[in-house]
């Protein structure tokens, strides 16, 4: 029998695990997400058990072929020691915490911790409340990888489950030049949901290690084959910038491809709006917008956000009902790689513009820029 | 009761050859030959002089070609070795080069096709010392008009992409001739037809849009609706699809692409489970294409050469690539009278051999025959999805429960995620058993793809023994997935590090880039 690929150096490597033990609990019972202490309270009291722990462990139990040359970092108990232990590593505890009681701030703090430790990758189970605390402490400045664990998974650095996240860092681990790629981090206010308004915002990118088939397919289109993708929508975009019509540029990495093309400056998670001329106005609220466009030719420029497909509704509210509205159904010019496409695995791209009547317009097949002179037809529910 | 003597395994013990073969360029040895070249006789000499003189001096070589000095046994043992590290039609089942309709090539044509009457023959031949071959031709053209209802053919493509690539052609100049061409620039596709007719259209200059299957997994009529325009040049359409499913709506999407203006071309390259069954004509398509190495049992040959047919209807022969083969009640000629013509799509006539195994092929079948091979390849194919679909971990992901035509393109996502193993490492694994399965399957939106097409080739043994093979390899994911994760074991072939397949930097495609980006030879 052939040996699995030798590793090209012994070198102890060194990964960082932080589990948030609440991740996932209210989606159990119901509750549409785990934010916040009295959610989770709520959630224990309706009989869910947390399942992040378990999660990880599954994730880890991967890496096990890696001991003794992998040192694992984590906070103490529920936040990773205990997985660590039960899948027999003897993990370096950092920080404290108070069990059966963390908080955001624990996450933010161990993650900080992490990056000081100098760890190669940062494993992490939870949900998008979670990929946000990562989010705010370490940015780009360390290759992460989600564990799937909770409510909301719409950020795009989660692998597709959990064993996939660990195999994923053992492959980083044996392989760091491994190219990485920027995974949106978007979150869903969570209060504001249960009462039935969305509001989603674009936090920002975490850098994930890429591997073809551990995060879609494989062969599917690779970090450089989707740059250059991301390119030729852009110059099909370009070429069709009318002079006296405003842009609304919604968030997206593929929505930068187009700014860059245009020679225009993006903010990375806003909503912006752009002309022939160069930029008019930056990270806009709804109301700016409305003002904006009011009697002039626009057209509005979006890209699915997350995982789920998404054009509206998610990460890009001040393009509200009104906004689509003013500018009509037939000024929406959806852009997408084909590789966003088919991660859709034939679900439908969605609304969800808080507006039954706007998304009931919105219903139906529209045509997606997918290329330089390429384009799909593709069909949107809500 | 013991006994001495334990039962052979269920599966095949296999073991392929490993030669760690150097590549020709090293085995190379300054001054070896295969063949030395006598003298030419001195009257000859004396009268003829130095020959290489005679060239214009801009088309003498200065220094020889880089070609590697080998003695005759010393190439045949290279290849031979090659030989053994690879697998075939003819070494295996070869049911998982889905989409490729990898059916037998009877030795037979391959006798007619290598005989001196055919090989000896040039393409510059003057067309009345080449009657016979045209008359194969002629005739081959005839069946091919039967089996689709077009009205005329051209074999001048060498692959099915380069046909595509003349139908593209011939509608612009359909529209052209129309005053149409200038704003009849979009083509129209669907995401699960061959993915050549996209390319070709892109490569023809058009905007391609691609259509998405509706919620039942079946091309979008809806789609296709909102996408046809005064736009529309075409419609490029594989059916049944790369999935093996067959589109119920195929005369409403023609009609539709055709109330807008729009010519509509049916990729045929694979015909095999439709021969005889149904035709381009009824279905109301102007244009189609077989590709002879699929469907017509001619070898693929590596890539090349294989042959593209490229049909057309009456009003569309006029642009067809020339020469294109006539009869004048006397003899076969080629005639190049086509004003309109789009040109020349391929060297001559096309590639002559694969004409004639075509033309043996179905010959040696008759209409009752090519129907026979359509409904065998059908059976083939529902008896192995029932057999594949009853392993743990598979799926047939869109139309779900519906019947497919002569392949399908499984998941093996179940099985992903309840173990970890993927469907490119059980294709790895599966060549411990002496067959094979590629992992392309573009455009890559099923989960875990495996593409199988049993063709009418194999028998009912093959495909249990190639079930069995997926069974106990899905079981051994599930029992001990290292064995999977690690194979193959017993093959030639080992793992490749992805990573150097995304960037160019890390290709050497010839010897001599292999030299330059090592840096042993500066370009």
């Amino acid at each position: 029998m052939w040996s699995p690929d030798p590793r090209e150096d012994n070198e102890v490597k060194r990964l960082g695990l932080i589990i948030n033990p609440m991740a996932g609990i209210g989606g159990l019972v119901g509750l549409k997400g785990s934010d916040g202490k009295a959610i989770q309270l709520r959630a224990i009291e309706l009989g869910a058990i947390p399942q992040a722990e378990q999660r990880a462990e599954r994730a880890l139990q991967t890496l096990k072929v890696l001991q003794p040359d992998l040192e694992v970092l984590t906070p103490p108990s529920e936040m990773g020691a205990t997985a660590a232990s039960n899948c027999g590593f003897v993990p370096l505890i950092i920080g404290e915490i108070n069990p059966s009681a963390t908080t955001p701030q624990d996450t933010q703090q161990a993650a900080q911790a992490m990056l000081a430790s100098q760890v190669e990758v940062l494993l992490f189970a939870g949900g998008d409340g979670t990929a946000r605390d990562i989010y705010q402490s370490v940015g780009e400045q360390l290759p992460v990888i989600g564990i799937p664990a909770g409510v909301k998974i719409h950020s795009a650095v989660f692998a597709n489950h959990p064993r996939a996240a660990g195999e994923l860092a053992g492959a980083f681990l044996g392989n760091p030049s491994m190219t990485l790629r920027e995974a949106e981090v978007v979150d869903l206010d969570e209060e504001a949901y249960r009462r039935g308004i969305v509001s989603t915002r674009l936090y920002g990118y975490l850098r994930v290690p890429y591997q073809r088939r551990l995060v879609q397919n494989q062969k599917t289109p690779t970090p450089k084959s989707e740059a250059v993708q991301m390119e030729a929508i852009a110059c099909d975009v370009a070429e069709k910038i009318c002079p006296d019509t405003l842009y609304i540029l919604g968030p997206g990495t593929t929505i930068r491809a187009i700014a860059d093309m245009l020679g225009v400056r993006k903010t990375l998670v806003g909503v912006d709006v752009v002309s022939s001329e160069g930029v008019v106005a930056e990270d806009v609220t709804e109301k700016q917008l409305l003002r904006l466009i009011e009697s002039k030719s626009t057209k509005i420029i979006v890209t699915p956000i997350g995982g789920q497909g998404f054009i509206f509704g998610r990460g890009n509210q001040p393009i509200s009902p009104r906004v689509i509205q003013r500018t009509g159904k037939e000024n929406i010019w959806v852009v997408c790689t084909p590789e966003k496409l088919h991660a859709l695995k034939g679900r439908p791209l969605l609304v969800d513009t808080g507006d039954e009547s706007m998304d009931d317009l919105l219903r139906g097949y529209i045509t997606v820029t997918t290329g330089y002179r390429e384009e799909a037809v593709y069909r949107i529910s809500t | 009761m013991s006994t001495a003597i334990s039962k052979k395994p269920t599966v095949r013990r296999f073991h392929q050859a490993r030669w760690d073969e150097a590549i020709i360029f090293e085995l190379s040895q300054s001054g070896q030959r295969g063949i030395l070249v006598p003298e030419v006789e001195k009257e000859i000499q004396a009268q003829v002089g130095d020959a290489a003189a005679k060239l214009p001096k801009n088309m003498r070589r200065t220094t020889p070609p880089k070609l590697p000095e080998m003695s005759q046994l010393h190439v045949l043992r290279h290849y031979s070795r090659l030989s053994q590290e690879n697998l075939g039609v003819d070494l295996n089942t070869d049911i998982g080069q889905g989409t490729c309709t990898m059916k037998y090539s009877p030795k037979v044509n391959e006798k007619f096709a290598r005989s001196p009457k055919m090989i000896d023959l040039h393409p510059y031949q003057d067309e009345a010392t080449v009657q016979g071959i045209l008359e194969v031709i002629y005739r081959l053209e005839g069946f091919l008009k039967e089996i689709s209802g077009l009205d005329r053919f051209t074999f001048q493509p060498a692959a099915g992409s380069a046909a595509i690539y003349a139908n593209v052609s011939m509608m612009r100049a359909y529209h052209e001739s129309r005053g149409e061409s200038e704003h009849r620039d979009e083509m129209i596709t669907t995401i699960f037809s061959h993915p050549s007719n996209a390319a070709c259209a892109k490569t023809a200059g058009y905007k391609v849009i691609t259509l998405y299957p509706d919620e039942d997994g079946y091309p979008s009529l809806e789609a296709l609706k909102a996408a046809v325009s005064e736009r529309t040049a075409g419609l490029l359409v594989t059916n049944p699809e790369d999935t093996g499913i067959f589109n119920p709506r195929i005369e409403e999407f023609v009609r539709t692409v055709h109330d807008a203006g729009g010519l509509c071309a049916y990729d045929q390259a694979n015909a095999n489970g439709i021969l005889g069954i149904t035709r381009a004509k009824e279905a109301g398509f102007d244009l189609c294409h077989f590709n002879l190495h699929k469907t017509f049992s001619t070898p693929h040959g590596c890539g090349g050469p294989a042959a593209g047919a490229s049909g057309v209807t009456n009003e569309l022969a006029p642009f067809m690539p020339v020469p294109i083969i006539d009869f004048d009640g006397d003899r076969f000629f080629l005639n190049h009278d086509l004003p309109d013509s789009i040109g020349k799509i391929g060297p001559f006539y096309g590639v002559a051999q694969n004409m004639l195994r075509a033309y043996a092929w179905i010959m040696s079948l008759g209409a009752e025959g090519l129907r026979e091979v359509a409904e065998v390849a059908v059976l083939n194919n529902n008896y192995l999805l029932q057999k594949v679909l009853e392993i743990r971990g598979t799926s047939a992901p869109y139309a779900e429960g519906k019947r497919r035509i002569e392949q399908v393109r499984y998941s093996w996502e179940k099985l992903a995620d309840d173990t970890g193993v993927h469907s490119e490492e059980i294709g790895l694994r599966v060549a411990d058993f002496g067959t094979h399965y590629w992992t392309s399957h573009h455009p890559y939106i099923v989960p875990e793809p495996m593409t199988l097409e049993p063709t009418e080739s194999y028998s009912k043994a093959d495909l249990d023994e190639y079930a069995a093979i997926l069974a106990h390899i899905a079981e051994e994911a599930y029992e001990s997935p290292e064995i999977v994760k690690n194979a193959p074991h017993n093959s030639t072939v080992h793992k490749t590090k992805h990573e150097s397949l995304d960037d160019p930097e890390t290709w050497a495609v010839t010897w001599r880039a292999y030299l330059r980006k090592t840096g042993q030879e500066t370009p």
